[in-house]
C-alpha cells in the first residue's frame, strides 16, 4: 500500500470533500436575494472543489492504490462503501474540470440578471449533477450507486428543461426521461442479478466472478442496455441528439463531456468483476462501437443544427471508445497482451480527449448561439471576423475532434490503429484489422462534418443580420474554452505524458496487459516520435509563414471583393450553406442518412416566394422506437385505469406491493 | 547522412519537374511542342515576385491554408522512402501519421476556400471533402496489405519489402493494389479523369476552384505544395509498381529518378487519352478502387 507523504491531507478525503462542495455549490443562491450573487458563489465553490479534487485525483491515480471508506448508514442494504481506485480517480478528473469550467461559463452565458427565474435552479442542479457523478465513480454499494445514478439522471433532466416554456425542450425532456428510466430499469435488473449471485449489495471485487454461468449472460446484457443507454451507444442513442441540442450549452458540455462517460464507466466497472470475459463480449462491444461510430458521424454530416451535429459526433466518439474497449477485451480474452494494452490505452485516452474537446466545442456553440440567437448553421457565417478569439479556440476543438495531427484526438486514434494493425501477423484475430479502413472512413466523414460546421459558422460572409452583429464573448466565457484548448494542444504535442497519465488506470483495469511490461516504454518512444513530428510540423508552418510574410512586405498587397468568376453582384445568400456543403456526401451515403425534403413547385411567370426545407430524419427514433411505443401504448391502454392522478391511491399501490412482496419473501 | 541530404534535396527540387514532364507528354500527344520542362519552376518563381490580392471577407484562416498545405506535405515527404533508400524519419505506425497529415492539409485548404464566401469555392471544398473521404479507406487497405506482407508497421520497411520476389508470391494481390492506388494517386492530385488542373472557371472542378482567390506568393506556395504531394504519393506508387533496386546507393537514386519521370509520362498519357468523368461517376470509381484494395487485403490475409 502506498503511503502518502506526511503532513499532507489524505487525497481520498479531499476528493470526497470536493464532491460534497460541488453538490452544495448552488444552495446559497437559493436563499440569496441579490441576483447573481449565488452564481458567483457557485463558481467559487466549484473552483475550490476543482482545486482540491483534481490534485487529489491525480495523487490517487499515481499512487496506484485503492482507498476505501465504509459508511454505516443504517439502511437494509449493507454498509455503504466508497472506494477510489485509479479507474475511479481517472474518471474524477473530467467531472471536476468540466464542473468548474461550466459554472464559470454560465456567468457569462446565463447571467442571473437576464434569467432571474431560471438561473437559481440551473446553478443548483448543475452543482448537484457534478456532485452525483463524482460520488457515482466512488460508490461500491449497488444501492448507493443506483441512488447517485438517479440523482445524476434527474438533475440532468431539470437542467435540460431549463427553458421549459418551449415545446421542443419539453419534448426532448420527456424523451430523455423515458430513455434514462428504461436504462435505470435495466440497471435494477443488473444489480438484482449481482446480489442474487454474490449475496451482498457490495459490488463484486475485481476478478471475483466467473462469466461462465449462463446467468452471467443476462447480467452482461442488462449492463450493456443500462449503461449503453446512458453512454449513447447506437441504437440506444435516441434521447441524445435532442437532449444535447436543447439544453443550455454549458449543460450540453457537461452531459456530453462527462455524463456519457458515466455510462462508459459503468461498462468498465462491470468488466472488472469478471476474470474470464468470453470472446463474445469483446465482439459485441466492437460491433456496437463501430456501428455507432459510422452511423453517428454519417448522421452528424447531415445536420444543420449546430448542437445536433455536435451531439451526433458525441455518438461517434463514444462509438470509437467502445470499439477500442471491445478490441481490448478481444485481446484480453485471447491472451494477446499487445492488443489489450493498445485498445485499452486508446479507449482511456479517447475518454480523456473527448472530455476536453467536446466541452470546448459545446461551450463554443454557446458563444455562437449567444451572439446570433439561432442554432441553425444555414443562417450564420462570418463570425470569425467578429469574434476572432472564440473562432481560434473553436478551431482547436474542431481539428482535435477530427482526429488529425498534431492535436490530441489523433493520438488516441493512432493508438487504436496500432492495436488493430498489431494482430496482422497472427492468425486468430487478423481480421479485426478490417476495422482500420472503417475507422478511416469515420475520420473522413468527421472532416466533412466539421469543415462544414466551421465553414458555415465562422467563415465566409454573414447570412443574416444577427450573424452580422455577432460580438466577441466575455472573458468568463473565453477562459474555460481557453483551458480546454490548451489541454488539447498539450496532449497533442506531448502525447507521451498523456500515456503516463492513463497508465495507472490502465494497470488497475487490466493488470495482465501491463504486466507484460516493456510495452509501456516502447509506446512511450513511439509517441515521443509523434511529439517530435508535431513540433516539426509547427516549425515548418512557422518557417513558411515567415517566408511568406517577408515576401508580402516587399510586394504590393491589395484588398478587394472575393473573385466571383466574372459575376459582379454576388450576395451572401449565394454562398454554400451548411446543407449544400453536405448534400453531395448525403447523396453518396443515401442508404444510411435520410432527409425529408420539401421543394417548392414553381409555376407561372412570376413565382411567389416559396420555402425549401431539408430536414435530416432521426431514422432509429422515427422508424423503430416511435412505432413500437405507439403499438405498446394501444396494447396496454387498459392499464391507464390504474393511473388517475389521485395521490392516496398511489400510496395504497405502493403499500400493497410491498406487503405482497414481504409475504412472498417469507 | 548523404542519403538524407539527397532525399531532402530531391524532395525540395524535383517535384515541379514532374508537372513539366506531364505537360510535355500531353503536348506531344496534342502534336504541339509544348512549354519547356522547367516551365513550372518559372511559374512558381514568377508568382513569388507578384503582388497579392486578399478578399475583404477573409480572415487569417485564408492565409493558413497554403501554409499548412505545404507544411504537412513537407513533413509527409520526410516519412516517405524514396526508391530503395529508407526515409529520414521512420517509426512504428508512421504510415498512420502519413495518411492523417494529408487530412490536416486538406482541412485547412477547404477552410481557406470557405473563408472567401464564394459559392464556387464552397462547391469545390464540398466535393474535395466527399471524394477524399471516399479515397481514405483505399489507402488503409493498401497499408494493411503491405504491413501483412512485410510484418512491419513503418513505411520504410513496408515499402522496401515489395521486391520482384514479393511479386512472385503475392502478385495478384499487388496487382489489385496497383489498380486501387493509381486511382487514389490521380484523385488526390486532381488529375484527369477526376479533376483538371488546367481549367479554372468551370463548375465541374474540385481542387483548382478552391484556390481561386489565392494570388501571388500564396498561389506559388500552393502550386509547389501540389507538386510535392504528387511527388510524395508518386513515390509511394512506384514502390509498388516498379520495385527495382540495384544495391548500389547512387545507382538506386538514379533508378528512383527515372521511375518518377516514367510515372509522370504515364500520368501524361492517361490525361491525354481520357476525357474527364462526369461528377456522378467519381464516387463510383472511388468505391471501385476501395473494393480492389479490399480484395487485395483479403487475398493476403486469408
Amino acid at each position: 500500500m502506498y503511503s502518502f507523504p506526511q503532513g499532507f491531507p489524505d487525497p481520498a478525503i479531499l476528493a470526497i470533500i470536493a464532491a460534497l462542495i460541488t453538490g452544495c455549490a448552488g444552495i446559497p443562491g437559493l436563499f440569496l436575494r441579490t441576483a447573481g450573487a449565488g452564481q458567483v458563489i457557485a463558481v467559487g465553490m466549484q473552483m475550490l472543489a476543482a482545486l482540491l479534487g483534481i490534485p487529489a485525483a491525480l495523487a490517487l491515480l499515481f499512487a496506484r492504490a485503492t482507498v476505501t471508506y465504509t459508511l454505516n448508514w443504517g439502511l437494509p442494504f449493507g454498509p455503504c462503501e466508497l472506494a477510489i481506485d485509479p479507474l475511479s480517480a481517472f474518471f474524477l478528473l473530467p467531472v471536476f474540470a468540466v464542473g468548474a469550467a461550466g459554472s464559470l461559463f454560465a456567468v457569462g452565458y446565463w447571467p442571473a440578471a437576464a434569467h432571474r427565474s431560471s438561473e437559481r435552479g440551473l446553478t443548483f442542479f448543475f452543482g448537484l449533477l457534478t456532485s452525483s457523478m463524482a460520488l457515482l465513480v466512488m460508490a461500491r454499494n449497488g444501492v448507493f450507486f443506483l441512488m447517485t445514478w438517479e440523482i445524476m439522471a434527474l438533475s440532468a433532466y431539470f437542467l435540460l428543461v431549463t427553458e421549459h416554456e418551449r415545446e421542443d425542450v419539453r419534448r426532448a425532456g420527456i424523451l430523455y426521461l423515458i430513455a434514462t428510466h428504461t436504462g435505470s430499469a435495466a440497471l435494477l435488473v443488473f444489480f438484482s442479478l449481482l446480489v442474487a449471485r454474490t449475496g451482498s449489495f457490495l459490488l463484486p471485487a475485481a476478478g471475483s466472478l466467473s462469466a461462465l454461468p449462463p446467468m452471467m449472460m443476462s447480467v452482461a446484457v442488462a449492463a450493456l442496455l443500462g449503461f449503453g443507454a446512458k453512454a449513447g451507444i447506437m441504437p440506444l442513442h435516441v434521447w441524445l441528439p435532442s437532449a444535447h441540442a436543447n439544453a443550455p450549452s454549458h449543460v450540453s458540455a457537461m452531459m456530453s463531456g462527462v455524463m456519457l462517460k458515466m455510462g462508459l464507466y459503468g461498462i468498465f466497472r462491470t468488466l472488472t468483476f469478471f476474470h474470464d470475459p468470453p470472446l463474445l463480449w469483446g465482439a459485441v462491444l466492437t460491433v456496437a462501437g463501430i456501428t455507432s461510430a459510422l452511423a453517428g458521424i454519417a448522421f452528424a454530416s447531415a445536420q444543420h443544427d449546430l448542437k445536433r451535429l455536435l451531439a451526433y459526433s458525441s455518438i461517434e466518439n463514444i462509438g470509437i471508445i467502445t470499439t477500442a474497449l471491445g478490441v481490448a477485451m478481444l485481446g484480453y480474452s485471447s491472451h494477446s497482451h499487445t492488443l489489450a494494452y493498445l485498445g485499452l490505452a486508446a479507449a482511456l485516452l479517447h475518454i480523456l480527449n473527448h472530455s476536453l474537446f467536446k466541452p470546448l466545442l459545446f461551450l463554443g456553440s454557446g458563444v455562437v448561439i449567444h451572439a446570433t440567437g439561432t442554432r441553425d448553421m444555414n443562417l450564420m457565417g462570418g463570425l470569425g471576423k467578429r469574434m476572432p478569439k472564440a473562432a481560434l479556440l473553436f478551431l482547436v476543438g474542431v481539428v482535435a475532434i477530427c482526429g488529425i495531427p498534431p492535436l490530441n484526438g489523433f493520438v488516441s486514434e493512432f493508438l487504436l490503429y496500432l492495436g488493430l494493425f498489431s494482430q496482422l501477423q497472427g492468425s486468430s484475430l487478423a481480421y479485426i484489422v478490417l476495422l482500420a479502413p472503417a475507422l478511416a472512413l469515420v475520420g473522413g466523414l468527421a472532416v466533412i462534418s466539421f469543415t462544414k460546421l466551421y465553414g458555415s459558422v465562422f467563415l465566409g460572409t454573414p447570412r443574416n443580420s444577427a450573424a452580422a452583429h455577432g460580438h466577441e464573448a466575455g472573458a468568463t466565457m473565453l477562459m474555460p474554452m481557453g483551458f480546454f484548448a490548451l489541454c488539447c494542444v498539450v496532449i497533442g504535442l506531448f502525447p507521451q505524458f498523456a500515456l503516463g497519465l492513463i497508465s495507472p488506470a490502465l494497470a488497475s483495469f487490466m493488470p495482465m496487459a501491463t504486466a507484460a511490461a516493456g510495452q509501456s516504454s516502447e509506446y512511450m518512444t513511439i509517441l515521443g516520435r509523434l511529439s517530435l513530428l508535431g513540433i516539426l510540423l509547427l516549425a515548418a508552418s512557422a518557417a513558411i509563414a515567415l517566408f511568406w510574410s517577408l515576401r508580402l512586405q516587399r510586394l504590393p498587397v491589395l484588398s478587394a471583393a472575393t473573385w466571383g468568376c466574372g459575376y459582379q453582384r454576388a450576395t451572401a445568400r449565394m454562398q454554400y450553406v451548411a446543407s449544400s456543403f453536405s448534400e453531395i456526401a448525403i447523396s453518396v451515403f443515401d442508404g444510411i442518412i435520410r432527409q425529408r425534403s420539401e421543394r417548392p413547385v414553381l409555376s407561372g411567370l412570376f413565382p411567389r416566394p416559396a420555402r425549401c426545407v431539408d430536414l435530416p430524419s432521426e431514422t432509429v427514433l422515427e422508424r423503430i422506437i416511435t412505432p413500437a411505443f405507439t403499438v405498446a401504448g394501444s396494447a396496454f391502454a387498459f392499464l391507464r385505469r390504474l393511473q388517475h392522478g389521485q395521490m392516496h391511491v398511489y400510496m395504497i399501490y405502493i403499500f400493497a406491493t410491498l406487503f405482497i412482496l414481504m409475504i412472498w419473501a417469507h | 547522412m548523404t542519403n538524407i541530404i539527397i532525399h531532402t534535396f530531391l524532395a525540395l527540387l524535383m517535384p515541379p519537374l514532374l508537372l513539366g514532364v506531364i505537360a510535355k507528354t500531353k503536348a506531344a500527344f496534342g502534336g504541339r511542342v509544348g512549354a519547356p520542362f522547367l516551365q513550372p519552376y518559372y511559374d512558381i518563381l514568377r508568382l513569388l515576385h507578384k503582388g497579392s490580392v486578399f478578399s475583404t471577407t477573409t480572415t487569417w484562416v485564408f492565409r493558413a491554408g497554403p501554409i499548412v498545405a505545404l507544411a504537412t506535405t513537407a513533413v509527409a515527404a520526410l516519412l516517405m522512402p524514396f526508391g530503395a533508400h529508407p526515409a529520414p524519419i521512420s517509426f512504428s505506425g508512421d504510415m498512420i501519421l502519413y495518411a492523417y497529415l494529408f487530412a490536416l492539409g486538406r482541412f485547412f485548404t477547404m477552410a481557406a476556400a470557405l473563408d472567401t464566401g464564394s459559392s464556387f469555392e464552397g462547391m469545390g471544398s464540398a466535393r474535395e471533402a466527399t471524394y477524399s473521404c471516399l479515397a481514405e479507406p483505399t489507402l488503409f487497405f493498401a497499408l494493411i496489405t503491405l504491413s501483412r506482407l512485410s510484418g512491419s508497421y513503418s513505411l520504410s520497411q513496408m515499402l522496401a519489402n515489395v521486391t520482384p520476389g514479393a511479386w512472385l508470391y503475392a502478385g495478384a494481390s499487388l496487382l489489385l493494389l496497383i489498380g486501387g492506388m493509381f486511382i487514389v494517386l490521380l484523385v488526390e492530385n486532381c488529375r484527369i479523369p477526376f479533376d483538371d488542373p488546367n481549367t479554372h472557371l468551370e463548375l465541374t472542378m474540385i481542387h483548382e476552384v478552391m484556390v481561386l482567390d489565392h494570388s501571388g506568393p500564396a498561389f506559388g506556395i500552393i502550386q509547389y505544395a501540389a507538386a510535392l504531394k504528387l511527388f510524395v504519393l508518386g513515390a509511394f506508387f512506384i514502390h509498388l509498381a516498379l520495385p527495382f533496386a540495384t544495391g548500389n546507393a547512387y545507382l538506386d537514386w538514379g533508378v528512383f529518378i527515372a521511375s518518377m519521370l516514367l510515372l509522370a509520362v504515364v500520368i501524361g498519357v492517361v490525361e491525354s487519352v481520357m476525357a474527364r468523368l462526369r461528377l456522378v461517376r467519381i464516387p463510383q470509381l472511388l468505391v471501385a478502387a476501395t473494393i480492389l484494395a479490399a480484395f487485395s487485403t483479403l487475398l493476403i490475409i486469408r
